[in-house]
């Protein structure tokens, strides 16, 4: 019994250490001033905010930060409207090729994005979307929709039809019922499908080195692999870790602030049971 | 509130089958109808039809005057009670119950006051900030109850309400429906699978069987009359006893007794299908609480029945009454179709057995042979084809018709 009451703590602090250590690993780097980068310790000696007031200086950076909240939010907002009423009706409605649309939304999120972006090139630059924010917010939703519908057509079909049923005897419209009952129970699932959307989004980098070509809509992490030192005779990898944890940062806030709404189910009680 | 009808109403599916064939139903202003069924009777495809959660594929649905087939449910102003209750969950109690008048847009003051009223009534008061899920399963069955109390709707429809609670609270609620809608006066179509809560509620009781209406009757006709073989297995508990039976001339051959008949209770004559003076096979039926222990019985009246042995395989003392099971033989290829029937009404009934109601008195002791008796005048002969009740005495031409309860 000891040994698994061992197992029991130890296996839980090594996966903690073995994630942990590269994000520590990068925020003290982004402390680091300029000669102190190879010096081979863990933590600073002389910790200093001088790269993160360099990267908030440089125009690429801070336009690419601009470009990653802007895409990366109008994706998820249209991905989760249009996931929102797909899944519900696929959840609800018995329409013919019902199963096909399914199979086929899964298809496509299991298409590998790289094997994409030579022909999205060509055709972005023809029509006139290459470099743009459309450009992205469309691929991005392209990718992301399957999920979302996967994810909420199981929240909805979760929630029981006597909800609306009620709702519609109580005096509701259809829509009625689906605003002021539904979506409310289909909560979890909504912002399951948001923060799916908008890590896709924010994380991604196949695409936006890809479709943009200057600080119009080039995003973060595309931007990142642009950077420079402050001067010549400056290594960038210190900045590079600043602009990271500051990109990081949003990922990790919206984690924590939500993921007691991802994970509890706002459900019980409805029924009996 | 409004009178509910129901004209030669149909559902079909699309693969032909029939959940509702042809029924016709009058449901009078103010009168708590009960609609009960085994299950897959179409009892509550009915109910559901009538609130408008399906459509009807034939026939007529009135509410009051208006024909409502075309009206989606928000503009019947019917309010229904859901087996599973159907709260919702992300909303308080007091939410719950005032969600229909907010739909409505009444006014806050309005709201709050009917809403607390409900809430009084049910006695829901000190739960109104609660959330469903902090409540036990009786407290939100009644929440579900003041959601439809709220509305001041036409009629209320309940959907199995009660089958989620416990035996103790399901009595309880049993006897705060009917004396809600005792009080409030208002139509009541109520959906159940149990006869006991058919029979202690209803002032008239709908009986369905495949989506065809057997029998409309206050409870007491149900009982005393029922007009065919399956609403007599299904009223009652426990059943009725039904034996396979053949009849020669007035004698009636049981597999444990033969009887002279009283001629109020011989079949009718001219049954077409049965020339004079051959035996006819036929389905006698019993109540528990006409089998005496004949040793009970004065020998005056004894002599008016008939008295007949059976052994004893157990019997259940339950204080105010015991009730004995014996069980009899009987063809094989005679009791089939009885056991058929039972498996139809959710019974289980392998084995041919007769349950007698005991007097408590009664020295009938369990795996000793018994002498009961039973007076034939109390017997129900029944087609052993169609099920029809063919006892003359049972079928007086009496059409009950909805007595309105304050005897206006």
């Amino acid at each position: 019994m000891g040994r698994l009451r061992i197992a029991k703590v130890v296996g839980p602090v090594l996966i903690v250490v073995w994630t942990l250590v590269p994000v520590l690993w990068l925020v003290s780097l982004s402390l680091k001033g300029g000669d102190h980068i190879n010096d081979g310790r863990f933590w600073p000696a002389a910790p200093t905010l001088h790269n993160y007031r360099t990267v908030f200086r440089t125009d690429l950076f801070t336009s690419a930060l601009r470009n990653s909240i802007g895409i990366s939010l109008i994706a998820t907002a249209l991905s989760v409207v249009l996931a929102t009423l797909a899944a519900y009706a696929i959840a609800r409605l018995d329409f013919p090729g019902k199963k096909l649309i399914l199979s086929v939304a899964l298809a496509i999120a299991m298409f590998p994005t790289i094997s994409l972006v030579g022909p999205l090139f060509d055709i972005w630059r023809s029509v006139g979307l290459y470099d743009t924010w459309p450009g992205l917010v469309i691929p991005y939703l392209s990718f992301t929709l399957p999920l979302s519908i996967w994810t909420l057509a199981a929240f909805f079909r979760e929630i029981p039809w006597e909800m609306e049923q009620a709702a519609q005897v109580d005096g509701a419209t259809p829509w009625q019922a689906f605003r002021k009952v539904i979506v409310p129970l289909a909560a979890p699932g909504v912002f399951t499908a948001a923060i799916l959307t908008f890590f896709f989004a924010w994380n991604d980098f196949v695409f936006g080195i890809s479709l943009t070509s200057t600080g119009r809509a080039r995003t973060v992490p595309a931007a990142l692999a642009f950077f420079t030192g402050a001067s010549q005779f400056e290594q960038p990898t210190a900045a590079i870790a600043a602009a990271a944890v500051v990109v990081t940062i949003p990922v990790v806030a919206i984690v924590l602030v939500f993921q007691r709404r991802i994970v509890a189910g706002l459900t019980s009680g409805a029924v009996k049971g | 509130m409004a009178a509910i009808t129901l004209e030669h109403v149909e559902k079909r599916y699309g693969d032909g089958f029939r959940a509702v064939n042809d029924v016709s139903l009058e449901i009078a202003d103010g009168e708590f109808m009960i609609l009960v069924g085994p299950s897959g009777s179409g009892k509550s495809t009915l109910l559901r039809m009538i609130v408008g959660l399906e459509d009807a594929s034939g026939g007529v649905i009135r509410i009051g005057a208006r024909v409502v087939n075309d009206v989606p449910p928000r503009d019947r102003n019917l309010a229904m009670v859901f087996q599973n209750y159907a709260l919702y969950p992300h909303l308080s109690v007091f939410e719950n119950i005032a969600f229909p008048l907010r739909l409505r847009r009444l006014p806050e003051e309005e709201v709050r006051r009917r809403v607390e009223e409900s809430a009084a009534l049910l006695e829901l008061t000190e739960h109104l900030d609660r959330k469903p899920s902090q409540l036990s399963g009786g407290q939100r069955q009644r929440v579900a109850m003041g959601r439809a109390l709220v509305r001041e709707a036409d009629a209320f429809l309940f959907d199995e309400p009660l089958s989620n609670l416990d035996a103790q609270l399901r009595g309880q609620m049993r006897t705060e429906i009917a004396r809600l809608q005792a009080r409030l006066g208002v139509t009541t179509v109520y959906v159940t699978h149990d006869q006991v809560e058919a029979m202690t509620l209803g002032q008239r009781v709908a009986v369905l069987r495949r989506g065809v209406l057997q029998q409309v009757d206050t409870p007491r006709a149900l009982y005393e009359r029922p007009v065919n073989l399956f609403v007599a297995g299904f009223i009652g508990s426990p059943s009725m006893n039904l034996v396979p039976a053949r009849l020669e001339g007035r004698r009636l051959v049981l597999p444990f007794a033969e009887v002279e008949l009283p001629s109020a209770v011989i079949p009718a004559a001219g049954m077409p299908d049965c020339p004079a003076g051959v035996p006819r096979a036929l389905v006698a039926g019993i109540r528990p609480e006409h089998l005496e222990d004949a040793t009970l019985v004065d020998a005056a009246v004894r002599e008016r029945g008939v008295t007949f042995e059976v052994k004893v395989e157990v019997v259940e003392w339950l204080g105010a009454e015991q009730f004995a099971y014996a069980p009899y033989d009987a063809p094989r290829e005679l009791v089939e179709p009885l056991h058929r029937l039972a498996a139809e009404l959710d019974r289980e009934s392998a084995r041919t057995l007769l349950v007698a109601r005991l007097d408590p008195a009664s020295q009938i002791r369990r795996g000793q042979p018994a002498h009961l008796w039973f007076d034939p005048a109390n017997l129900h002969l029944f087609d052993s084809g169609t099920g029809e009740n063919l006892t003359p005495s049972r079928l007086d031409g009496h059409v009950p018709e909805y007595q309105d309860p304050a005897g206006h």
